[in-house]
């Protein structure tokens, strides 16, 4: 299915928040996430099923004013 | 001392982290200004991208306390799922919370500012709100729970100083007991002794400091000069008046008139 990744496109089985960002690469890496515009904590994500066309959000600490 | 939401403070200049030259500088400049909180931002991460981890590694590496903000939500839901990100991220209750109303003035977003505070409140995270001097919304965002109040002194990154210092004066003659920052808008070091002197906490400043020619030197001089505006108003200044007085005493003055 597909999903969006911080808008980009990328092809993912189906399976769950956790199963999709370690397969793209994120592994256990210090990052926060939302679904839909909806933050999903860290604990939820093993239990966040994805459906075709999410939009999902992945931000990491940066540099702020 | 400042105190904000139980933590008491040394340093009442509180330092952003953004447009420096270089990492090594952004980490001479924390050091020269004495600040002990440091604002931080999150931003979108790709799988590969490793950026957010070592500047999260640098981060923690500095032992200081953080202000993560809401830099760029322009909406209430924005600004609440990137409090509860950065909540997560930083592991900190402390939000900066900003909705941004107007992309050219970065002017904040006062009747949004005041939902998101209230929701945010509600959910225990410790508001401060990035606002405009009006007391009205002030009071506002005081009866939805924030215990810190950030006017701006002028747009961000404007450098242009105090734009209304009746109305930051009046904001803080309103609120005697509530801990206000001057957030936004700040120059050059005297914009920050001025702030200080009008009774203000702290000062939060970004641009001024990374932009500058020598953004360390410049740390320092508004160290300085925050210390030098706080020590002023504890010294009560005297008042201006209109006509002139004499400040050699006359009363023995050599007659050597004709």
């Amino acid at each position: 299915m597909k999903i969006f990744l911080n808008d980009d496109v990328h092809e993912v089985g189906p399976g769950t928040l956790a199963a999709a960002l370690d397969s793209l690469g994120y592994g256990d890496r210090k990052i926060a996430t939302a679904v839909n515009g909806r933050f999903v904590a860290a604990a939820a994500r093993p239990r966040t099923t994805l459906v075709d066309g999410d939009r999902i959000e992945v931000v990491a600490p940066m540099q702020g004013g | 001392m400042a105190s904000f939401y139980g933590i008491d403070l040394k340093s009442r200049l509180l330092l952003g982290t953004a447009r420096y030259p270089s990492p090594a500088v952004l980490e001479r400049a924390i050091k020269a200004s004495s600040a002990e909180v440091v604002t931080v931002s999150l931003r979108r991460e790709s799988g590969t991208g490793r950026a957010g981890q070592s500047f999260w590694s640098f981060i923690q590496s500095l032992g200081l306390k953080v202000l993560p903000n809401t830099a760029g939500c322009h909406s209430v839901k924005e600004a609440v799922t990137t409090a509860h990100m950065a909540r997560e991220l930083f592991d900190t209750k402390w939000i900066k919370l900003e909705v941004i109303g107007d992309a050219d003035t970065l002017q904040p977003d006062v009747f949004g500012l005041v939902e998101a505070a209230r929701i945010l409140c509600e959910e225990g995270f410790e508001v401060f709100p990035y606002t405009t001097e009006d007391l009205v919304v002030a009071d506002r965002l005081v009866e939805a729970g924030c215990k810190v109040l950030m006017p701006w002194g002028a747009p961000i990154g404007s450098a242009r100083g105090l734009n209304n210092v009746y109305g930051l004066r009046s904001l803080r003659a309103h609120f005697p007991d509530i801990p206000l920052v001057v957030d936004a808008g700040l120059g050059v070091p005297s914009h920050a002794a001025a702030a200080m002197e009008l009774g203000y906490d702290a000062v939060l400043l970004n641009t001024a400091v990374a932009e500058a020619g020598d953004p360390v030197e410049m740390a320092r001089a508004f160290a300085l000069a925050t210390e030098a505006g706080r020590a002023a108003y504890l010294a009560r200044p005297m008042e201006p008046r209109d006509m002139a007085v004499p400040s050699t005493p006359v009363i023995g003055k050599a007659a050597l008139g004709d």
